[in-house]
């Protein structure tokens, strides 16, 4: 209950939360690109039945409460659940409480905030440009990485910068598969939550400002990035 | 004119439920079975209503401080009622033990805990990987009580990497309910049915191994006048309520 502020006790439980929060949204991002992508290509391009109901899934942990997403994600990992007994079968324990398993959860939970612009960026681009680069010899890989991804620039860096800062900002989730293990699944959101339950607001103040202020910044700077393209493309 | 009908509705609808929730409670989590009961009872037998909100102790604690309109505090703790109580927000003189809870450590699986508590010790020792719940030492009376069973044990070092906590003791219960850690440290209440414990395995943990676990109400201070919530105070202490409070693993 003190409130003495930056005392040694605070900075080792704030500087490996801040260490392992920028971790998790940076290995988030990683893999949400690498999975979104070629995903949110499949969602604008299908003529596929499924289109509409994997678009709706995509979108699903947009409109879902964390506590809902978190619950689910805690019997699936379970020794009890689907998730569990394979990772169990395949040797590695069960994924709570692991920082692999808070990415796995970041990934559902910041999906939308990756796949929608792209699958925006796709849409808007329509089949025309591939075509042309399929006409002229291009291999379809090859088409899609030099002709439809550089179009889609714009959109990916949208993709990074939302899905960066929704996982920094992720709580509701981390919280319920985490169990709050210092360095491994203790990040910025639940130590500042933890501040706050036990009535110490110095230091919750100082890290939930330092994270407002991050979150200010990275929007603008995706905002002014996006004006400077634009402004560049016409 | 249609706006206007829309907030004459609104108003008129709050007016109402104001009116119907004559006793605003906060009440810690652990305590939500037994209230329920206790509430019911309590409605029937005065006409009052009884409006119970369930939640971490310290959360109310920053509501109340922040104009949350509740009348009495059920608290998990004894020291958010004094803290209210020296801050002006609780009534002096009011605040008393409505229950003492019981430590336990529980597996939902059956052979996992044994009578006296020696699992840990395998634990520790490495016979054994898997994870031992508890809640948050800082926020969670029964956390607190828990580190202390360890400390007692000479176990708080060696069983450290085993450790996941939850912010409450709901959480942590549900770590454990869910398999997700293979046992820990949770309030008797929520494993007791009927007066016994249903499912898995369990220690019921010595009283003597850790401070007790008082909890404490407080009337607060803008119920001060309100003659429903004083009642509610004096039920909470009757015959009643007691048994309820005791068929729930709670002490008194």
């Amino acid at each position: 209950m003190s409130d003495a502020l930056f005392t040694a006790d605070f900075a080792a439980t704030a500087w490996p939360a801040i260490a392992l929060t920028l971790r998790l949204a940076a290995v988030t991002t990683v893999l949400l690109l690498l999975v979104g992508t070629p995903l949110a290509w499949w969602l604008a391009r299908t003529p596929s039945r499924w289109r509409e109901g994997a678009g709706a899934l995509v979108t699903l942990p947009l409109v879902l409460p964390p506590s809902v997403l978190g619950f689910y994600m805690l019997v699936l990992m379970g020794p009890h659940g689907p998730l569990g007994q394979l990772t169990q079968a395949l040797g590695w324990g069960p994924l709570s409480f692991t920082f692999t398993g808070l990415v796995m959860g970041s990934i559902v939970y910041s999906l939308p905030f990756a796949v929608q612009p792209l699958r925006a960026a796709f849409t808007e681009m329509g089949p025309r440009p591939i075509e042309v680069a399929l006409t002229l010899g291009a291999s379809p890989l090859n088409a899609f990485v030099t002709v439809a991804l550089p179009q889609a620039r714009h959109a990916l860096l949208s993709a990074a910068v939302l899905s960066f800062a929704h996982t920094l900002g992720e709580f509701g989730m981390v919280l319920m598969i985490g169990g709050n293990i210092p360095g491994q699944t203790r990040v910025l959101s639940t130590l500042i939550y933890g501040h706050v339950e036990a009535m110490e607001y110095a230091q919750a103040h100082v890290l939930a400002a330092g994270m407002a202020v991050f979150a200010f910044v990275a929007l603008l700077a995706l905002a002014w990035l996006q004006g400077r393209q634009n402004s560049s493309r016409s | 004119m249609k706006f206007s009908a829309i907030v004459t509705a609104l108003l008129v609808i709050g007016c109402i439920s104001a009116q119907a929730q004559d006793v605003q409670v906060a009440v810690a989590a652990n305590f939500s079975a037994p209230m329920q009961k206790i509430a019911a009872a309590f409605e029937k037998e005065t006409g009052h209503k009884v409006a119970l909100s369930f939640g971490a102790t310290g959360k109310f604690y920053a509501q109340i401080h922040n104009g949350a309109p509740f009348a009495v505090l059920l608290a998990a703790d004894q020291e958010t009622p004094a803290r209210l109580v020296r801050e002006g927000l609780g009534v002096a003189g009011t605040q008393f033990t409505y229950a003492t809870g019981q430590l336990v450590l529980w597996s939902a699986q059956s052979g996992v805990v044994d009578s006296q508590g020696a699992v840990l010790a395998n634990l520790a020792s490495g016979q054994r990987n898997a994870k031992l719940a508890v809640a948050d030492a800082r926020l969670a009376p029964y956390g607190a009580a828990a580190q202390q069973v360890l400390a007692q044990r000479g176990l708080s070092e060696s069983l450290k990497p085993f450790l996941v906590t939850g912010e409450n003791i709901g959480q942590a219960h549900q770590f454990v309910k869910t398999g997700n850690a293979l046992m820990g440290f949770v309030a008797l209440s929520q494993v007791m049915v009927d007066g016994r414990i249903d499912s898995g395995s369990a220690w019921l943990v010595p009283a003597s191994l850790h401070a007790p676990i008082r909890q404490d109400g407080v009337l607060l201070k803008n119920a001060e006048n309100q003659p429903a919530a004083k009642a509610l105070m004096q039920y909470l202490r009757s015959d009643t309520a007691r048994a309820v409070i005791r068929a729930h693993g709670y002490l008194l």
